[in-house]
């Protein structure tokens, strides 16, 4: 395959070629080329179909603005929707197919759509599919749907890793054009700790793409000596393919480095991308400015160019888009292209200058006070008609036009924290005005400061001033002597006339649409986008928000700054989702913690559950156990016949030390603990200040001024920081001190009739746990197996016999190996967390489900514990009237009235013959078992007045499932309601 | 955001909770009279300004202090952060 | 003397080294630790006896020090982490309170935590990708209570760019240890 559009020159390294493939076809270039710059040079300039009309379309520029020129990258899961091609480098074997059509890409068949546009204008939308209402969702939108789009997803899994990462710097300089590098040398010389970010892979910015010497060198050799200067020092980091794509609070700026996005697939264990949060002491804005078109009847042909993109796409990458080529410009940078084709030996048509005072040569023709009227070649731009100062038409055959409109200041990231830009008249744009995000600073094109010197003398300067501000001292950067033109420039947004005028190329808004929009009465800035939608497609309107704009205010009579300004938000360019998840995918979504008993769980064949981030074992299948229940049944009677062990090392465990713990611990739970003796657990009612019932659990006095106390496991984060409040917020003076030990523990819990013969094989002979001398609620200091220190404490969730054993983690997988060798005797049984809450449900214990956030202690039946005489967190306001109706709900038990029925949590107690609605709700289940023991299901719920309605039958109805069942309500405590097991 | 903590420096907010009005430092005496009519307030009629605003922001992943933060809750500025048990106790808190 | 067989953090019987690229991540499994918390009190007689004890004085906030046995991280206001050899000091809690006696509130910490060390020239390459602190900048003596992968972790500088522990919940190790390889893999 010949490049038939390749010229000489350019950044490309020539030595080498790579195959490529678009739309099935092979093709050649060279590496420096983007996709967009080899299909250029391989003569193709229709590289995809428009959103709404699939109008054919080819580049409008050469950088991360092109609203055009969007295609599939890769095939297989690696498939990317919406690639611009404008800057895909090309690697070996890259595959390219363009999108959004139906057929093939020259004949679309919903190029239709095209024909229908006097339908399809803005607001369509709202106006021609309101009718018949049910035909929306059905009929409308699945066609809009399909016909309306960009690229589609593959539905597959992404098969590549994405990084995330933290940077700190003292100053960030954002876009290495040559602003951004004056700026590294003068603050990196200096010492300061750099970061230059570009989200090219070549640096230099317009220096690449320009002709012009900076003192001896060119463009590109001064920026590329700058570079390797920077590089070479440690204190700069360069990163080149890298965008900062927003700026947050307090100088943090999220920048996306595109790792391997130029290889044919990322290295085996690398990221592709890379996602960092940069920590900028200042910052500079040096993004440079972005060139915008105008607007003229079908000024979307595919060959129609921004004309600093065709000078790109010249100098850099060797590549014009036509033999022929025409200039539409209103400001003196057109000539710039035209003199940079001529220089190249490429025949240029024409400078169609709309200014009366064009400058003239005799180097190409100038047609001064002209304007160009159309452009015709549908699939590919054969000629241009051009209105002459004269009034007279004139046709100019070309294969391409560049079109300059003036330059617009990329000053999105000074917009991030609702700065708004202000308009510069000499300028014709947009500048950054308002506040700028606190130490961020501006400097070259994104400040309106257009010649290589200025940028070069702001950038310098702009680092000087930001070190200063550090306390910094600097000195500019010695500067080579540049290009030093003025901006002269007459404004002009669109060429007025018949047909379809292209405003946004990417959300397909034409003049007309503008028109409209005003017509309808939408003529504020932000109305004029929604309707429109004008500068919402994924280029946020790079290239048409001013041209819109100017549209409008010449509609409403008013000058641009009076019709306003759009903002713009982050990410300045799209970036993947998969880059926001970072390493944070699948599996490793969120870290995981595992008990001491984890690895011996594993080795049974234990089923896991997710219990916040641990892992527990929910139940032991044994061989030939087909059903969860099964396991679960045989644990729960194997403990109440004998004795079962659990791993309750999750639950919170908080030290509390300190003269005044008992005080503090008085304080922050509403039953007093004052008086708990050391060797002793009590139970403890944590409430919130509103008197909701915030935790449960159970308090171990280890010795005067040291207190163990636990939480439960979802609530331990919670409680601890609501305790270090107390603490450090409501009683600073307290001596008091608290710390997590959840994790230096592994707490077992062995419960059941054989529990004290099951731990007399463990605990050493020296201490007595016997009843008596160990009653039920103690608690003591030991030794277990020989020696090892550990904490024994008598409490039960069960309503067992229990205890609970800790020993130092490190040794907890061996104490659970210890202690089911041990149990042999006994016939003991590990349980899982479901047999755990069968046993709490069967013994009437609260638990997640009721501590719901809604339930005071009233409720759960526990109204005695909050005691009256003493300040704790809750017990006020948990005195309110409207907490203590007579009709308040209480935590009760049920059970289905035919035995062989079942009921679901969450159903609502109904009266007998009442209609089942919210009116009639007497209340509702929260906790549901079936009791193995009892053999039929069993449920906790909570009661209007419930204490006082044992006996009666309701209805439990479960309107989701469409299912009732008739319930009596019984006593919570469906075994052992007189606590004889547990002190026994 | 970044909390310029007062023993450690500037941290990424992700490190800390934020729990709102610092005003939950001046809980009332139990005791008073229209007690609950107090705890009331003191609970349910809290200040949400747009501007100048203390609040208080728990540095759960650092050094577990409690801290009070003036920030203006329009522009995010933070106008000072300070241990919240030297202002508890600065307000007459103690024990 | 107890039979009962101790599991490193990661749940082998001896601790693990993984060498990746030019990091070195090892589990520290051979240091016993303890919280030590000054009363109000006693801040006077406090600090007399926690220089005798531990023969140093203490590290202010962000910061740590070693001494022959001992070393202390500053973990909050009036709140240390001491650290010394677990095969002498495996009962620490006792040992430091019989020194501080009631001017301090001690709390055996050994196994609540799992401790990594992260060594090499690509250490800071590493800790940038996984932990907001600047460990660029910090120096030997720094150390730091941040969020790492989601998990609260001290993040302790031994050497300057080449030598950190990362000091983390102890039932987090398996994800800690993963999220380090994947980390040292990605810049290898």
């Amino acid at each position: 395959m010949s490049q038939s559009n390749r010229i000489g020159g350019g950044l490309i390294d020539r030595s080498r070629s790579l195959d490529f493939r678009f739309d099935g076809r092979t093709y050649q270039g060279h590496p420096g080329d983007t996709l967009a710059s080899a299909l250029l040079a391989n003569g193709v300039r229709l590289m995809g179909r428009s959103f709404k009309y699939h109008r054919p379309r080819g580049p409008l520029t050469a950088g991360s603005e092109e609203p055009n020129a969007l295609v599939h990258l890769r095939v297989g899961a690696r498939q990317e929707p919406n690639t611009r091609a404008t800057v895909a480098e090309l690697y070996d074997g890259l595959d390219a197919r363009s999108q959004n059509r139906v057929g093939s890409l020259s004949f679309d068949l919903l190029a239709v759509n095209d024909l229908l546009s006097p339908f399809l204008a803005a607001g369509f939308y709202y106006k021609t599919f309101m009718w018949p209402k049910a035909f929306w969702e059905k009929l409308y939108e699945p066609i809009i749907r399909r016909a309306a789009g960009l690229g589609s997803l593959t539905m597959q899994a992404d098969p590549d890793l994405y990084d995330k990462g933290f940077l700190h710097c003292d100053l960030l300089i954002v876009g290495a054009g040559p602003a951004g590098l004056a700026a590294a040398l003068t603050a990196g010389r200096a010492g300061a700790d750099v970061i230059l970010a570009d989200e090219d892979f070549v640096l230099g910015g317009r220096l690449n793409s320009e002709t012009f010497a900076l003192g001896d060198a060119s463009g590109p050799d001064w920026a590329k000596a700058a570079v390797a200067e920077l590089a070479s020092l440690p204190n700069v980091r360069v990163m080149a393919r890298t965008t900062v794509i927003g700026a947050f609070d307090h100088g943090v700026y999220s920048a996306l480095e595109r790792v391997a996005d130029h290889l044919p697939e990322p290295l085996p264990g690398k990221p592709r991308q890379t996602l960092w949060r940069i920590y900028a002491q200042r910052s500079l804005l040096c993004a440079g400015a972005t060139e915008r078109p105008v607007a003229f009847r079908n000024n979307d042909r595919p060959g129609v160019m921004l004309g600093a993109a065709l000078r790109s796409y010249t100098n850099r990458w060797a590549a014009v888009p036509g033999k022929d080529v025409a200039i539409f410009t209103n400001n003196d940078d057109g000539h710039r292209t035209a003199e940079d084709l001529v220089a190249k030996g490429v025949r240029v048509a024409a400078v169609i200058d709309s200014r009366a005072d064009a400058p003239r040569t005799n180097r190409y023709e100038v047609l001064a006070g002209a304007v160009v009227t159309d452009a015709s070649g549908r699939l590919g731009l054969t000629s241009v008609k051009v209105r002459l100062a004269s009034g007279e038409t004139r046709t100019l055959a070309c294969q391409a036009l560049g079109v300059s409109g003036g330059w617009n200041p990329n000053l999105h990231l000074t917009c991030h924290q609702r700065g708004r830009p202000v308009w510069n008249e000499a300028l014709a744009a947009f500048v950054p005005g308002g506040t700028l995000p606190p130490g961020l600073t501006v400097a070259g094109a994104a400040g309106g400061v257009m010649s290589t010197a200025g940028c070069l003398a702001s950038g310098a300067e702009a680092a000087v001033a930001a070190l200063a501000d550090l306390g910094r001292k600097a000195k500019p950067a010695d500067l080579p002597e540049a290009e030093d033109a003025p901006v002269r420039i007459t404004p002009l947004f669109h060429v007025p006339g018949r047909g379809r005028a292209w405003l946004d190329q990417q959300n397909d808004v034409t003049v007309k649409d503008v028109k409209l929009a005003h017509q309808e009465g939408y003529i504020s800035v932000e109305h004029l986008k929604r309707y429109t939608t004008l500068g919402m497609a994924t280029d946020q309107g790079k290239t048409s928000n001013v041209g819109g704009l100017a549209v409008m205010a010449e509609m409403t009579g008013k000058s641009i700054p009076e019709t306003g300004s759009t903002i713009f938000r982050p990410p300045y360019t799209p970036v993947p989702i998969a880059a926001f998840a970072g390493r944070s995918a699948g599996k490793d979504f969120r870290p995981t913690r595992l008990t001491p008993s984890h690895h011996w769980a594993t080795e049974q064949g234990a089923v896991f559950v997710e219990v916040g981030m641990w892992l527990r074992a929910q139940w032991f299948p044994r061989p030939g156990e087909t059903h969860w229940r099964q396991s679960v049944d045989r644990e729960v009677l194997a403990t109440r016949r004998s004795v079962g062990i659990c791993d309750v090392t999750t639950l919170g465990k908080i030290d509390v030390q300190g003269t005044d713990a008992a005080e503090f611990l008085n304080r922050v739970y509403a039953n007093p603990f004052a008086k708990l003796a050391v060797g002793k657990v009590r139970y403890g009612l944590m409430l919130r200040e509103d008197g909701m019932v915030m935790d449960d659990g159970t308090t171990a006095r280890l010795a005067e001024d040291h207190f163990v106390l636990t939480t439960t496991t979802a609530n331990a984060v919670g409680v601890y920081r609501h305790m270090e409040f107390c603490r450090q917020c409501l009683w600073p003076d307290m001596d008091v001190q608290i710390i997590s030990t959840t994790e230096a523990w592994a707490q077992y819990s062995v419960a059941g009739p054989n529990a004290r013969k099951l731990l007399q094989k463990i605990v050493d002979p020296a201490f007595d746990i016997s009843n008596d001398a160990f009653p039920y609620m103690g608690c003591g200091e030991i030794t277990v197996c020989r020696g090892l220190r550990a904490r024994l404490f008598r409490i039960s969730f069960s309503g067992e016999l229990a205890f609970e054993i800790a020993v130092p983690t490190r040794y907890g997988d061996a104490l659970m190996r210890r202690l089911v060798e041990a149990g042999r005797t006994f016939d003991a049984v590990v349980y899982g967390t479901e047999a755990l809450g069968v046993m709490r449900i069967e013994k009437g214990h609260a638990a997640g489900n009721e501590l719901n956030g809604t339930t005071t202690a009233l409720n759960l039946g526990m109204a005695g514990m909050v005691s009256k005489k003493k300040d704790a967190i809750g017990s006020t306001l948990s005195e309110r009237e409207g907490l203590n109706r007579d009709d308040a709900l209480i935590l009760v038990g049920f059970r289905p009235v035919s035995r062989d029925e079942t009921f679901a949590a969450g159903s609502h107690f109904i009266a007998k013959g009442a209609v089942a609605n919210a009116a009639n709700g007497q209340g509702y289940m929260t906790s549901v078992a079936f009791s193995p023991n009892l053999g039929h299901t069993v449920g906790l719920g909570f009661l209007k007045n419930g204490a006082a309605r044992k006996g009666e039958i309701l209805r439990a109805v479960n309107p989701v499932q469409n299912a009732e069942t008739l319930v009596e309500v019984v006593s919570a405590h469906f075994v052992d309601p007189e606590g004889e097991r547990l002190r026994a | 955001m970044l909390i310029p903590h007062p023993l450690l420096g500037p941290r990424d907010a992700q490190e800390f909770t934020c729990l709102g009005d610092a005003s939950l430092i001046d809980r009332p005496d139990w005791q008073a009279d229209n007690a609950v009519d107090r705890f009331h307030d003191y609970l349910y009629l809290r200040d949400n300004p747009a501007g100048v605003h203390k609040e208080l922001w728990f540095h759960e992943q650092g050094d577990r202090s409690w801290l009070v933060v003036t920030r203006d809750t329009r522009s995010h500025e933070i106008i000072s952060a300070e241990l919240a048990r030297d202002v508890a106790r600065a307000r007459g808190r103690s024990r | 003397m107890h039979d009962l067989a101790a599991l490193t953090p990661l749940g082998g019987t001896q601790p693990k080294t993984d060498r990746i690229g030019s990091v070195v991540i090892t589990e520290v499994t051979d240091r016993a630790l303890v919280s030590v918390s000054c009363r109000p009190g006693g801040a006077k007689t406090f600090g007399t006896a926690a220089r005798k004890l531990f023969g140093m004085t203490l590290p202010g906030p962000g910061s740590w020090a070693a001494g022959d046995r001992w070393s202390l991280i500053w973990t909050g206001p009036e709140q240390w982490f001491a650290e010394a050899p677990f095969a002498s000091h495996e009962d620490i809690a006792r040992i430091v309170k019989a020194g501080l006696g009631d001017t301090a509130s001690v709390t055996e910490q050994t196994d609540g935590w799992v401790r990594f060390d992260v060594e090499g020239d690509g250490v800071v390459d590493l800790l940038e990708r996984l932990c907001p602190v600047p460990s660029r900048r910090m120096t030997a003596g720094a150390a730091t209570r941040t969020l790492l992968e989601h998990m609260g972790c001290f993040v302790v500088c031994r050497t300057e760019a080449a030598h950190f522990s990362v000091i983390a919940p102890r039932s987090f190790a398996g994800s800690l240890h993963h999220a380090f390889c994947a980390a040292a893999r990605s810049i290898a």
